[in-house]
């Protein structure tokens, strides 16, 4: 069976002043779906370039990148974009959420890009996922009206709206209080156990801990990857 | 590629940030605002100058006998003999595809009479279309009429200069008035014109039947006059009515082939074009200003959507992290751009009429708000919205999504 994610001797070269920095320096891997993928690693271990080149937001210098069955390695801008509002959905550590903007306008807004659903329908399942994230009486609170774990509620809402196969997190509660980080990793466990495939960045132990699998990066390379059978930590989040 | 959405997405856009729009939208309106102020004013004034000039006549030709010849001394323009009223007849019988009103000039210098005051002018033997041809109003009674020119009858129009040095508020209209030794009956009075472009009163002035004056006060056994007025159905007409009435006028005066025109013509395309040449220098001269309000307003919106392509660096990140395409993007801005400078337009459009209407009334000009230049300067805010939204919309496609949501 092939795998959602396939990398094959991935490499990113950044030709920066005489040395060039070898990002990402012939990474392999596979995922496959329902998984829930921790990636950690020191800061310029290669870890973020690696998410941004398996969130399709920017490309490898050489080797294969297959996603859902589609060798995405080599794309233009615009096939990128594509591909990133049909298949991945974002979770960032800073939300990014549009200003001045209601919840549930942030949340219909992958679908305006995308253009699938009718006006009412895409209202409808907006509603129905900010009821999923918890936030369903808040669909018309801006920004500036939601707590930080509020916030990245609705960005994860967001990130779901298309009904993308994988969902990216970048630091994901890298902005929040323990309690609202407790909450988040809940609600990404409950994803995983639905069946959606998470890869998520942090260099937090505590919550690399929720997930089913860890891969470690160093210098560009991947130098550990752990799966553990066992049910995520509950003691781990403390 | 949904292009309503992207409509939706600039304006959710736009109605984010209503104070950013305003300012965007303000150089906009006060461009055009400028624009539609003054071409009012412009406009304005010159149909006040055009209104000046058609006192002088509609479409008028005036034709004068060549001057007098007694062996070598020549005397001035209209002292010939050589035209007569039967010519003006004759104009007015046979070329009346091309001429409306023909009206017949006789002039005499006389001294006028009214009880114990006396007062000088010139007394003019005109034909009953005379208000027609130099536009003259009526300001009480009335003007003769056809019958009472036919039948020689002595009534008279005056000036509102004579009234005001014959009569001392006392009504003129059915006094008898003596011209020279003949009493006239004042049936009217002419409503006042000014002086013209040359300075002279046209309200100093009489009128009488031609034929009357021609009978009585001049006395002159030929019928002839002093010149002829023409109006003409159409101006366009100009060149063939001045042909046919020289072919006309020829053949009644028996002008053999080697012989000059013994009378000549003239008409008002002269003033015309001159006032046309000014005109068009005022409109070169008006376009100019609302060009350069309508780049600043430009400028302006360039300005503010650059900084504002900045200002939403995480925005345009996050929106191409969840699929828009950098056509998408490209798309909205320009959307947002064009959409802030036609609202914008619109709102000057109405600022602009506003303002000339209040300027017009603090000093008392003439206003005239023409619908198409309402109209055009709406569309090109709508062009000068595309021209300078463009480069920070193209600014903003180009932004790679990495650095954009990476951006502090």
């Amino acid at each position: 069976m092939a795998h959602l994610i396939e990398f094959r001797d991935l490499k990113k070269i950044y030709a920066q002043g005489e040395e060039p920095v070898h990002a990402l320096d012939g990474v392999s891997l596979d995922i496959d779906e329902g998984e829930f993928v921790a990636i950690m690693g020191a800061s310029g271990s290669g870890k973020s370039t690696l998410l941004n080149i398996l969130g399709c937001l920017d490309t490898p210098t050489s080797g294969s990148y297959r996603l859902d069955g589609m060798e995405v390695a080599r794309r233009t801008r615009k096939e990128l974009a594509l591909i990133r509002n049909r298949k991945l959905g974002f979770v960032f550590q800073n939300f990014n959420l549009l200003p001045r903007t209601s919840a549930i306008e942030q949340v219909e807004l992958p679908d305006l890009y995308m253009g699938r659903l009718s006006r009412r329908e895409r209202r409808r399942r907006a509603l129905e996922l900010l009821k999923r994230v918890g936030l369903g009486g808040r669909g018309t609170h801006t920004p500036a009206q939601l707590s930080g774990g509020q916030q990245q509620r609705v960005a994860i809402a967001r990130a779901l709206m298309n009904a993308p196969p994988v969902l990216f997190a970048d630091e994901p509660t890298g902005n929040l209080d323990t309690k609202a980080s407790v909450e988040i990793m809940k609600l990404f466990t409950e994803l995983s156990n639905e069946g959606i495939t998470i890869v998520m960045v942090t260099h937090e132990d505590d919550i690399a801990a929720y997930a089913k699998r860890h891969l470690v990066m160093k210098d560009g390379r991947l130098v550990r990857d752990d799966r553990r059978e066992s049910a995520p930590g509950k003691g781990a989040a403390g | 590629m949904n292009f309503v959405m992207i409509f939706k997405v600039a304006i959710l856009a736009i109605l984010r940030n209503k104070t950013r729009a305003l300012l965007t939208c303000l150089g906009i309106i006060v461009g055009i605002a400028a624009v539609i102020a003054v071409l009012a004013i412009g406009k304005g004034a010159s149909t006040m100058m055009l209104n000046e000039i058609s006192t002088m006549g509609n479409n008028l030709v005036m034709v004068f006998p060549d001057s007098n010849r007694r062996g070598q001394v020549r005397s001035g323009m209209g002292s010939g003999q050589t035209m007569t009223a039967d010519d003006a007849e004759a104009i007015k019988r046979e070329l009346g595809h091309l001429v409306r009103y023909v009206s017949p000039a006789v002039n005499v210098s006389s001294q006028l009479v009214y009880q114990n005051k006396n007062w000088s002018c010139r007394v003019s033997g005109v034909s009953c279309d005379m208000p027609e041809i130099r536009n003259w109003q009526i300001g009480e009674g009335r003007f003769f009429t056809e019958d009472e020119e036919r039948s020689y009858a002595r009534v008279c129009v005056i000036g509102t200069t004579v009234q005001n040095n014959l009569f001392d508020g006392e009504d003129p209209v059915g006094r008898t008035l003596r011209i020279g030794a003949m009493p006239f009956k004042i049936i009217g009075v002419l409503r006042s014109k000014g002086a013209n472009g040359w300075g002279q009163d046209q309200d100093d002035t009489v009128m009488a039947p031609y034929t009357t004056v021609g009978r009585v006060l001049t006395r002159s056994k030929f019928r002839s006059i002093n010149m002829m007025n023409l109006s003409l159905h159409d101006m366009s007409d100009l060149d063939e009515a001045k042909r046919e009435v020289t072919a006309l006028l020829r053949q009644r005066h028996k002008l053999p082939d080697y012989q000059d025109d013994d009378f000549e013509t003239r008409d008002t395309t002269e003033i015309m074009s001159t006032m046309g040449s000014v005109s068009s220098l005022m409109t070169v001269l008006l376009t100019a200003v609302a060009a350069i309000s309508l780049l600043v307003g430009g400028i302006g919106i360039m300005n503010i959507m650059l900084v504002s392509v900045t200002e939403r660096i995480r925005e345009i990140g996050l929106r191409m992290a969840i699929g828009a395409t950098p056509f998408m993007i490209l798309s909205q801005f320009i959307i947002e751009a064009v959409v802030l400078s036609t609202v914008g337009g619109a709102l000057g459009v109405g600022l602009g009429v506003v303002v000339a209407n209040v300027i017009g009334e603090v000093n008392h000009w003439p206003i005239v708000i023409e619908f198409s230049s309402a109209l055009y300067s709406f569309l090109f805010s709508a062009f000068v919205g595309m021209f300078f939204g463009f480069y920070p919309a193209y600014r903003a496609s180009k932004l790679n999504p990495i650095d954009c949501l990476r951006y502090e």
